[in-house]
């Protein structure tokens, strides 16, 4: 007789509303990994998220806590209202490149400035995914996207903004990473990650960010799988992995 | 965290009409600001920052106007009575997070210290910002708009503007200006006064999902005919706030009149020294409390039983639009109007309501 046991299941912290994002999008890995964490360090019930504008702004559809909507780019500042409303919950903030780097760009700043409790969650593709693959601060030199036709040339459109090495000075902020989730260890890793964003504020650290190398296949006019080789290739090179800053 | 009122006595204070917008938020429960330095709001964040900590709650001096009104969204989005403050060119910038907070049905009050425009324009103090406030943002939708013209109501309208954004979940503007502001005089602190929703239960705010499943707080509704359903709701809400928000005063109104004024705020302060010194004329003065709603049948009523209406304002005429809707004759209206920062004189008004009556006041 054949015992069954279940070792893998939906978290809780998923709904039941199927993931809507196209194939081979690293959206739908980095919520799972949010929604499994949150199981993990059972903090569904204390958890509210900030969803931005751009693909994500859907992320309330798939997590089962509380999520509020944000202004585009006012994510950051959002998330630092309740968190300061609600000091014991567990506030984060899910950003892509466009909402983060470009609009965002003083609302982010100036949270990490004022060493605001809150994790923040930044997924990098690269470009503006949801309204159909424009060109981003984050694009890479040479780049294709819809508004840089010819690549993204430096002399009108200046070089992709490290965003990470940009906030690294700032003495508010407690913790910054770069990960990627292209394979199985490299997911597991940015999985540590962001379960470190998440304690750092448990235990009251401060600001810590993490950003996820993330494909979009369907802007970069790539299959999934060249997508990913496309960011351990070409990606990682601009934007190294790795820990870059860690004060406990 | 929600705050309580602290009932205490009455009290009579001299007080500067920025310090009272403080006063009342406190006393209002308001545990959460958000502000940038402009002028001629300045006496707003400086005085706050040092009493919203003293009431146990959240000053943060902002980068911007827009992080400002965000901060507001997202405090008001967790449950919390929050405020911010700023002058014309600031909640220019405001204008998207009004929106978003009137599409999320977000509750927070919003005080414009209004000054001269457009552009940088000046400091000085000016009415120029009505259609903003009666028409804000991006979108089908409204707030309240509380227009005060004393320093006594500058604290009594911000206290009730958090009840309003309460009951309705909307956001409220008290529309105020610099002379307002600057100005001191002597008012009555009501520490206990109308706060009934202070306590009223948010269920659908955001506090993380403590035995239920996760709530949203969302504009964003992307299936077919969802957003027309919400507005449709939205309209539903705004008609229930005209049939029972509508606040007026009429001063000098009785049955003998032949002009009525009609102004609001520092214009309508000014206005009632023109009815004391003309006593050749028989003037009234109905004063719009709520810019939005907009007393339009009142406003219909009184002007049948007179032969001139006449709008002063410190703009070229913006409430005047509202007046003409709903005035049926509009030749009957005559408008007077200082801009750029002018400030009309009881003189001046005067004056101009003889030449356009051959100084028989009709």
């Amino acid at each position: 007789m054949v015992i069954e046991k279940i070792i893998y299941k939906k978290p809780e912290s998923l709904t039941d509303c199927n993931f809507t994002y196209c194939s081979g999008c690293g959206h739908s890995t980095v919520h799972k990994l949010i929604a499994e964490l949150v199981d993990e360090l059972g903090i569904r019930e204390k958890t509210i998220a900030v969803a931005p504008v751009g693909c994500a702004v859907f992320a309330y559809d798939f997590w089962n806590f509380d999520v509020s909507e944000a202004p585009h780019g006012r994510t950051p500042v959002v998330a630092t209202a309740i968190k300061r409303i609600h000091p014991d919950n567990v506030v984060f903030s899910y950003q892509g490149d466009g909402d983060l780097v470009s609009i965002g760009l003083a609302e982010i700043m100036h949270t990490a400035n004022r060493g605001e409790n809150i994790s923040v969650i930044f997924i990098n593709n690269t470009n503006y995914g949801m309204t159909g693959g424009q060109m981003a601060p984050t694009t890479l030199l040479n780049q294709v996207t819809t508004t840089s036709p010819m690549g993204r040339n430096s002399k009108n459109y200046g070089y992709p903004i490290k965003m990470i090495e940009l906030l690294v000075s700032l003495q508010g902020v407690k913790y910054l990473e770069r990960v990627k989730i292209t394979s199985p260890a490299s997911i597991l890793k940015a999985k540590k990650a962001i379960k470190k964003a998440f304690l750092n504020q448990i235990n009251g650290t401060g600001f810590s960010m993490v950003e996820v190398l993330s494909a979009c296949p369907e802007s970069w006019k790539k299959t999934p799988r060249e997508a990913i080789k496309w960011i351990d290739e070409e990606v990682s090179a601009y934007y190294p992995v790795g820990k870059i800053k860690d004060i406990e | 965290m929600l705050g309580k009122t602290i009932k205490m006595p009455q009290e009579t204070v001299f007080i500067k009409g920025n310090h009272a917008i403080v006063e009342a938020a406190i006393d209002a429960g308001c545990r959460f600001y958000a502000g940038y330095p402009i002028t001629p709001q300045n006496e707003i964040p400086e005085y706050m920052s040092k009493r919203m900590p003293e009431a146990g709650g959240t000053f943060i001096q902002a980068e911007s106007e827009l992080i400002s009104i965000n901060l507001v969204f997202g405090a008001g989005a967790a449950g919390a009575r929050a405020m911010t403050t700023s002058s014309s060119p600031g909640i220019s910038l405001m204008q998207e997070g009004i929106s978003y907070m009137a599409g999320c049905e977000v509750p927070g009050v919003i005080v414009n210290i209004q000054r001269g425009g457009p552009g940088l324009g000046n400091i000085a103090p000016s009415q120029s910002d009505y259609y903003q406030a009666v028409k804000p943002g991006h979108g089908d939708f409204h707030s309240i708009v509380l227009a005060p013209h004393n320093i006594q109501e500058m604290y009594d309208y911000t206290v009730k503007a958090f009840d309003l954004a309460d009951k309705y979940r909307i956001p409220v503007i008290v529309l105020s200006d610099g002379l307002l502001g600057q100005l001191m005089e002597n008012i009555t602190l009501k520490k206990d006064q109308e706060t009934e929703y202070l306590d009223m239960p948010k269920d659908w705010a955001l506090t993380g999902a403590k035995g239920r499943d996760g709530q949203r707080i969302l504009s964003l509704l992307m299936r077919p005919g969802a957003l027309e359903k919400h507005n449709e709701h939205l309209r539903e809400k705004h008609r229930t706030i005209c049939d029972n928000e509508i606040q007026y005063e009429c001063f000098s109104i009785d049955d003998d009149i032949d002009c009525l004024i009609v102004a609001f705020g520092t214009v309508a302060r000014i206005s009632k020294g023109v009815i004391n010194i003309a006593k050749d004329m028989r003037i009234g003065l109905f004063r719009p409390i709520t810019l939005w709603p907009f007393p339009y049948m009142k406003i219909n009523e009184l002007s049948k039983r007179v032969k001139k209406v006449f709008v002063f304002e410190m703009n070229y005429g913006q409430m005047l639009d509202d007046v003409k809707i709903a005035v049926e004759n509009s030749d009957k209206i005559e408008f007077y109007g200082r801009t750029g920062g002018g400030i009309p004189t009881q003189e001046e008004l005067y004056q101009f309501i003889k030449a356009r009556t051959k100084g028989r006041g009709y």
